[in-house]
């Protein structure tokens, strides 16, 4: 692949603190190399902020290769940007075009507070994991990896679910702000295997009505699994459906009997 | 040593209810709510495929329609009293029907908590213009086609059940009724905006219901969205076929051999007596 160099117009959305009033900035951008990551376009942008003594542009990222879902931002109106399957930190500039304007702006819900410029307030992903994205085990020495035999079919589907980095692109490119591809993502990865079936109920329970205290409710649209860096199939959405009507009625019996 | 400081995240923005007693406390949750709006949805539906296929009686002729309306009221006679099937099956087609709408009305209210700049049938929130990556017209659309439906089922309810509408209603004469109604292009218009209306929802109803309660194989999983279409389409042909037909003349009076309408029965029913 031949190296271009782009020069692009920046929008972005550039906002002091959690109550300050935000504002659109324009920046241009020259000799930009297509092999660079949009996460290294933006750090350009930073050097020459912080050379003119400007503010640099707060934008969160920790692994840089789509696994820790730290990184994450509205491009030009797509969570994570135009390419499918990809993380704001695997863009690369090559998806852009030479004179083009880039709008960037932060996820955004109610329940994703901006803390400044592009960087929000994730926090309620992590209240819906306290709820129930665990098992409990009793610790000791490692069990041997083949104890508990897991068909291949299971594994595979608990590891799609397993797979979402939880960057919250779901709830951003959401027109209800549903958290249910996250939800669903983190209740299944556990509730196929085998390890997971004691506190399946309870689980199902209490993580889906936690994401119901913070998020919007599901129109069945799929924008969030077009946004999904992980690619969570929407399949994920109708087990948990299904799982929660059955722990409804598996909960209210006496403990032990579900 | 690394420490992570304690700090107070954002605020659910709603707040629990109190726990109802089972099974009313499912429908105190958006997830089982949607079951409840998927499950009253289908229960619609059923209604709905059904009145378009009854309705195909319109192309046999006057007598036929009105003996399937008596056959209606008719139902389950040898065993209760007549009608009173009828009106089972109407108080069920309201309760879903109320119970749909609710549950319709407080989601999105619950949605627009969750994002204020939520508008109706898009996605305001963010400046650059925003292109849908899967939503299609039909499921954005569903808080505009909902309504319309509503109100479209009200004006069909006081027009055909009720004859509120017209002068020349005739009770017990349904076929007359919707060839005088229908012949009007301005009422003839609204059936037909309406059940195109009525199909958009159908379509993202009848798949989306499929997820709501959680049916998901693997073995039906590609053809939901071609039920969900075929669903739509044969209810939307089926049911613009009528204010076309009368507007085209193929269903009218003037097209029968025999009297129509009650006018008909009457005239059959004094024949039998005079033998
Ligand atoms: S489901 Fe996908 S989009 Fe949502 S948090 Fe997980 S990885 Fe991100
Ligand atoms: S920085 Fe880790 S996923 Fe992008």
């Amino acid at each position: 692949m031949s190296e271009e160099t782009l020069n692009l117009t920046l929008k972005v959305w550039r906002q002091e603190g959690p109550n300050a009033k935000g504002r659109f900035e324009t920046y241009q951008l020259s000799d930009i190399s297509t092999h660079m990551s949009f996460l290294e376009m933006m750090d350009v942008l930073n050097e020459q902020l912080i050379a003119k003594g400007e503010v640099p542009v707060e934008i969160e990222s920790d692994c840089r290769e789509g696994i820790c879902g730290t990184c994450g931002c509205m491009i030009n109106g797509r969570a994570h940007g135009p390419e499918k399957a990809t993380a704001t930190c695997q863009l690369h500039m090559r998806s852009f075009s030479d004179g083009d304007t880039i709008v960037v702006e932060p996820f955004l819900a109610s329940s994703f507070p901006i803390i400044k410029d592009l960087a929000v307030d994730r926090a309620p992903l992590d209240r819906i994991i306290e709820a129930g994205g665990y098992i409990s085990i009793s610790t000791g020495s490692a069990p041997d990896a083949n104890l508990i035999p897991v068909p291949k079919d299971t594994a595979d589907a608990a590891f799609d679910g397993a797979a979402c980095i939880g960057c919250g692109a779901c709830v951003a490119a959401c027109p209800n702000s549903a958290g249910q591809l996250f939800t669903s993502a983190k209740i299944q990865h556990l509730n196929l295997l085998p390890q997971g079936q004691a506190e399946r109920w309870a689980r199902t329970e209490s993580m889906v009505e936690t994401m119901e205290d913070y998020f919007g409710s599901c129109t069945n649209h799929g924008e969030c699994h077009e946004a999904c860096p992980k690619e969570i199939p929407l399949d994920f959405i109708a087990y948990t459906n299904r799982d929660y009507m059955k722990s409804k009625r598996k909960n209210r019996k006496l403990q032990g009997q579900a | 040593m690394a420490q992570t400081m304690p700090r107070p995240g954002p605020n659910p923005v709603r707040k629990r209810p109190k726990q109802l007693p089972f099974p009313l406390n499912v429908y105190q949750s958006a997830v089982g709510r949607k079951w409840v709006m998927a499950v009253s949805g289908l229960v619609l539906l059923g209604f709905v495929v059904t009145h378009m296929i009854g309705n195909l009686h319109l192309y046999e002729g006057p007598l036929e329609v009105r003996e399937y309306a008596e056959t209606l009221r008719d139902l389950g006679v040898h065993v209760i009293p007549r009608t009173w099937m009828l009106w089972g099956i109407r108080i069920l087609l309201i309760a879903a029907f109320v119970v749909h709408v609710h549950s319709a009305y407080s989601l999105a209210a619950m949605s627009r908590k969750a994002n204020p700049s939520s508008s109706l049938d898009s996605n305001k929130r963010y400046a650059s213009s925003q292109d849908y990556a899967a939503a299609n017209y039909a499921s954005r659309t569903m808080r505009w086609t909902g309504p319309i439906v509503l109100l479209y089922l009200f004006f069909h309810l006081a027009d055909l059940t009720w004859g509120w509408l017209s002068d020349d209603w005739t009770r017990g004469d349904p076929y007359n009724n919707v060839v005088i109604s229908m012949g009007n292009i301005g009422v003839a218009i609204i059936y037909i905006v309406a059940n195109v209306a009525l199909a958009l929802h159908i379509y993202h109803g009848a798949w989306s219901m499929f997820q709501s309660l959680g049916v998901n194989n693997p073995k039906i999983n590609n053809y939901r969205r071609h039920i969900a279409g075929g669903l739509a389409g044969l209810i939307l042909i089926g049911n613009l076929s009528f204010p076309i037909a009368v507007q085209a003349g193929l269903i009218d009076q003037d097209n029968c051999e025999a009297p129509c309408g009650i006018t008909a029965e009457l005239e059959h029913e004094g024949e039998e007596a005079a033998q």
